[in-house]
């Protein structure tokens, strides 16, 4: 498997076809693992780096995470493609701009991510379409023993795993559900869901995780807390307790605004399926914007002939390095935007 | 009045005055045998504040603490705070009681670890000998009772003070890993 290989489709788990997808994007679920009697990354040597880079490669290629593994060196990697794999989610910004020997194993069409040499030595992920946190930790739980059987992890009795940062430390677990709110967003009532989830000690994050903004009405929800709970106690609040209640006001406020105003929602729909046609020139984050209306008016059966998994898609084909990968070559300012509107008019008008 | 260094016979130019147990003790020193024995650098043109400064820090004891470096990776709590990052496992043990508190406030105030526990860590980050109940983990017997499942609740025993069950968890897992 190449990267390009990746380019003109969504990973498994942007499919749409997970349960509770009409709000639910994915659930993912990383583990940071650091390799016992190594320093952290902040004090190795470059040597130590390089070394440890090369153990970890070998130990994913030789673990059969799926039939097909591809590893991506990102230190020798270009631009392009580092920034692909960001939109891609399976990388952070931060792995992509970092510098010294790290990569990314990816596997299992996308579900699975191992980011090496990030933050701490290994960030395992996985990824998975709609609210399935059981079986992603189920997963990622089973991943995390054959790995821990090759590499053996620094594990203390009383802080747990051990990492870099001690915020990540005990579970080194981070779960995170993103959803898609366009309805709390337009009633206004979005400020509460963020009361809330800042009162259970959630985090709400944009699109792209730590340090981005929420846009097109995605938010990204995750524990903070990764001492003192067990992974278990953590999904399941989640599961359980989190993100059923965010999914029932977002239905709530659905429900109120087709209920009571009809054609202010038929026409904010309307209007975002009228521009995605027939634009010539859109920014990416008009597109996010104009999308997520769109999505919300297939989920609420006021657009019947667009199906979810094509706006799925758009949102990730539309971004810069998807677009510049897709027509092969680079594109600057309009002639990007002009590109963009082509590919979302051709992708919308043949459905 | 001019002194020469209580240490060497060069003339003093710094004077120190401690109070200790109600006693008065006065030091003069020449600026090398300041900086050796009193942790004082005096710069021509250091400012009065900074050389107040390095005093109180020296006389504190927050010098040491701050500049106190971990011998597996060199990192001290300075550096730490100014980063954010720890520099390697031993460093959670080395800066334990200053780390405690700062993880108090990032997880809801737990300071022990609950969870998933590696099947084989034997030689994990500096564990503390008979100190838990994970530290006597053996790698994974194929067959057999599940010993991890047993250590976990064993762990879990530790941690609630069930004595009783932990006992009977132990000799269990005993069992079950000399078959």
């Amino acid at each position: 498997m190449k990267l390009s290989d990746l380019t003109n489709h969504a990973g498994e788990w942007l499919r749409g076809n997970g349960p509770m997808s009409e709000i639910v994007i994915s659930s993912r679920i990383r583990l940071a693992r650091n390799v016992n009697g190594l320093p952290f990354l902040s004090r190795a040597t470059r040597a130590q780096r390089q070394s440890l880079e090369i153990r970890i490669r070998d130990t994913l290629l030789a673990s059969n995470l799926s039939p097909q593994t591809l590893y991506v060196d990102l230190e020798a990697a270009p631009e392009i493609d580092r920034q692909l794999l960001v939109e891609r989610h399976m990388i952070s910004k931060q792995h992509a701009v970092a510098e010294g020997a790290r990569g990314v194993a990816i596997g299992e069409n996308e579900n699975v991510a191992i980011m090496v040499n990030e933050e701490d030595h290994l960030r395992i992920q996985v990824l998975r379409s709609g609210l399935q946190l059981e079986e992603a930790w189920e997963q990622i739980n089973a991943l995390d023993d054959t790995l821990e059987a090759k590499l053996e992890w620094a594990f203390h009795p009383r802080f747990g795993y051990l990492t870099a940062c001690p915020t990540n430390v005990g579970t080194g677990i981070r779960v995170s559900v993103m959803l898609h709110l366009p309805a709390l967003k337009l009633t206004g009532e979005i400020e509460k869901v963020f009361r809330a989830a800042k009162d259970m000690r959630l985090a709400v994050r944009g699109l792209y995780g730590e340090g981005t903004e929420a846009t097109g009405d995605f938010y990204q929800i995750s524990n903070q807390t990764t001492l003192g709970k067990s992974e278990e106690e953590i999904i399941s609040e989640f599961r359980h307790l989190v993100i059923p209640k965010i999914i029932d006001y977002e239905h709530h406020a659905r429900r109120t605004l087709l209920n009571d105003r009809t054609v202010a929602l038929d026409d904010k729909i309307g209007r975002a399926l009228g521009v995605l046609r027939s634009a010539r020139l859109m920014a990416s984050e008009e597109t996010l914007f104009l999308l997520s209306h769109l999505r919300m008016g297939v989920n609420l059966g006021r657009v019947k002939d667009v199906d979810i998994r094509t706006i799925n898609e758009l949102f990730l084909l539309t971004q810069p390095a998807h677009l510049q990968k897709l027509q092969g070559r680079k594109l600057e300012g309009d002639q990007r935007r002009a590109a963009r509107a082509d590919y979302i008019r051709t992708r919308l008008n043949a459905n | 009045m001019s002194y020469k260094c209580d240490n060497c016979s060069k003339p003093a130019t710094v004077h120190l005055t401690e109070i200790k147990g109600g006693k008065k003790i006065e030091k003069h020193l020449c600026e090398q045998c300041a900086a050796q024995n009193e942790g004082l650098q005096v710069k021509g043109h250091t400012p009065i504040n900074e050389l107040l400064t390095n005093f109180v820090m020296t006389h504190s004891g927050l010098t040491k603490e701050l500049t106190h470096a971990c011998e597996h990776c060199g990192i001290t709590w300075g550096e730490f705070r100014q980063h954010g990052l720890l520099g390697c496992q031993h460093d959670y043990e080395l800066f334990e009681k200053d780390l405690t508190p700062l993880l108090q406030r990032a997880h809801e105030g737990a300071t022990h670890h609950s969870g998933k526990v590696p099947i084989r860590n034997g030689t994990a980050a500096g564990a503390p000998a008979a100190d838990s109940a994970t530290t006597a983990i053996q790698p994974r017997k194929k067959k057999g009772p599940d010993v991890a499942k047993l250590k976990k609740e064993l762990q879990k025993a530790v941690e609630t003070e069930d004595y009783e069950r932990a006992a009977e968890l132990r000799d269990a897992i005993r069992q079950a890993e000399a078959q």
